[in-house]
């Protein structure tokens, strides 16, 4: 492999990875990618949903191909007390209709499959080889080291992931800072097909999507749960800053979660197989470095903190395949090495990824509204117990009641500064 | 089996790991870790792979899940040195 000179060497066969050299080798271009885990996906963790546009983007209909697990029919929102939970649950039947909106999937299967797919269109995979270094020549990057081979080629394009150690290397940026990351720690649980579908009130191949707050010992951040085939994926994602400042073990903050009785109802009788963690950008546009390529490189994905977060909706795999697919056009698009970074960005442009990151901008200012995260539910389950309890004697009248249970939990100046805070963000 | 609350140990134990005998991917200085009061590691390293020993930090890197949290989140710089793992050793997932 030494002297083989490629035309484009993607390091990294996750989502951005693989849409890039797919597409590049479905144009006919000499493309190894490559990948440091036994098997694609093998150090990959999410949530995890896709958003199919992006699939459909690269080639439409590929996502029937693809070993996606169930589509979102249900998007759910849950608030936790100590005991109690309020869950939001909208169904909506048009989200899986004609092409599904979205659906849940499982990395080492989605990965591998993806990586496939780049070999089937003539480009090569090499897995279970770890980048150590690049190639640079009068200012230019060239090549990748690794294993103490050297592999050369015109473009480089970092699909590295959040941690884009190739990235930092490059000189192109420098590393995360806590503030801009989440950390995110999941559990895979096990459960026959039937009991899920029966337990979400959904069809065998539709799912739920869940986000939860609530549950983190106030501390910025948010529980998911996603209904694969056969298993339940279950995690939490904290902002490590504020984790580390209230001193409980992440790990197990994740296991109060899961043991909460309006959660263990849902995975009772399952199995914990296995239990994953990872990195994810937070902050949105205002994360992404100012420098993302330079000659003959690109930042594509997760190393690029391309994320949006609304709270509600999360999105990473998406953006990142948008990323490869413009990084991919650029590359084909260019006529001189010099040219491929400048076509990438207006690509990145064009591909609509960052408008919907400057449209999202602010939004990760919600996460830093103190009371978000505990005394908020915290409220709005001692609402509901308001609401519903009875016990024969004569009730609060209502609007008192409700007042009763807002000025237990927050002042009404600490909820003015809050609601303003929220509209900024919005 | 059922759910239950697991350990650390004991959820690490549900992964797939090739240890790379002796050669650990990330050093920790504790010398520099002595004078943190910081030691955000303790409690954001999902794997809990950071101890308080006799007040002195002990890091163990089997069992590491190559998130990167202990590095971003290391203030007095102990993490001297993060590193993924050799080719074909760490972590391997299979259902994530």
């Amino acid at each position: 492999m030494a002297d083989d000179k490629f035309d484009t060497i993607v390091v990294g066969a996750g989502p951005a990875g693989s849409a890039c050299a797919y597409v590049l080798a479905k144009a006919g271009k000499n493309v190894l990618l490559v990948e440091r885990g036994d098997s694609p996906g093998g150090k990959n963790v999410s949530g995890g949903r896709l958003y199919t546009y992006a699939l459909e983007m690269i080639e439409p209909g590929m996502y029937q191909r693809a070993p996606l697990q169930r589509k979102i029919v249900r998007e759910q929102i849950m608030l936790l007390d100590k005991r109690a939970a309020t869950t939001i649950d909208y169904f909506d039947p048009r989200f899986v209709e004609g092409v599904p909106q979205s659906y849940s999937v499982v990395r080492a299967k989605l990965d591998e499959w993806f990586a496939g797919e780049v070999e089937a269109k003539g480009g090569t995979l090499a897995s279970g080889v770890l980048v150590d270094g690049l190639i640079e020549e009068h200012d230019k990057i060239v090549g990748i080291r690794a294993g103490g081979e050297e592999m050369r080629s015109d473009v480089v394009v970092a699909a590295d992931g959040i941690n884009s150690l190739l990235g930092r290397k490059a000189g192109l940026f420098s590393d995360l800072e806590g503030h801009a990351v989440g950390v995110g720690i999941k559990e895979t649980i096990e459960l026959p097909d039937s009991v899920i579908s029966a337990r979400f009130a959904v069809k065998d191949d539709e799912g739920v999507a869940r986000v939860a707050i609530g549950c983190t010992d106030g501390i910025s951040g948010g529980a998911f749960l996603y209904t694969n085939k056969g298993s339940i994926s279950l995690g939490i994602v904290f902002n490590p800053a504020q984790a580390a400042k209230q001193g409980r073990h992440i790990q197990e903050i994740l296991q109060d979660f899961k043991m909460h009785p309006a959660i263990l109802a849902l995975i009772e009788g399952g199995t914990t197989i296995e239990y994953g963690a990872h990195l994810v950008p937070e902050v949105g546009y205002r994360g992404i470095p100012e420098r993302l390529h330079r000659e003959g490189m690109l930042v594509i994905g997760d190393a690029a903190r391309f994320g949006i977060n609304t709270g509600l909706i999360i999105r990473g795999m998406d953006l990142a395949m948008v990323s490869g697919l413009a990084a991919a056009q650029a590359i084909l698009q260019a006529k001189s090495t010099e040219a491929v970074g400048p076509i990438y960005i207006d690509k990145l442009e064009e591909l609509m990824l960052l408008g919907e990151e400057r449209a999202y901008q602010n939004i990760h200012q919600i996460f830093e509204i103190p009371h978000v995260f505990r005394e908020v539910p915290k409220l709005a389950n001692e609402a509901m117990q308001f609401l519903f309890a009875v016990d024969g004697k004569v009730p609060t009248p209502m609007v008192q009641g409700l007042m009763n249970v807002v000025k237990r939990n927050m002042s009404l100046g600490q909820i003015l500064a809050d609601g303003w805070k929220a509209y900024r963000s919005l | 089996m059922s759910i239950k609350r697991l350990s650390p140990e004991e959820s690490l134990a549900l992964d797939k790991f090739a240890v790379d005998e002796g050669k650990p991917h990330i050093i920790v200085d504790k010398t520099i870790c002595a004078h943190c009061t910081d030691r955000a590691c303790l409690v954001v390293c999902p794997a809990r792979l950071y101890r308080l020993k006799d007040n002195q930090i002990s890091f163990e890197f089997a069992g590491c899940l190559e998130c990167g949290t202990c590095r971003v989140m290391c203030s007095e710089g102990g993490v001297t040195s993060w590193n993924y793992p050799r080719s074909s050793f760490g972590v391997s997932y299979r259902t994530s």
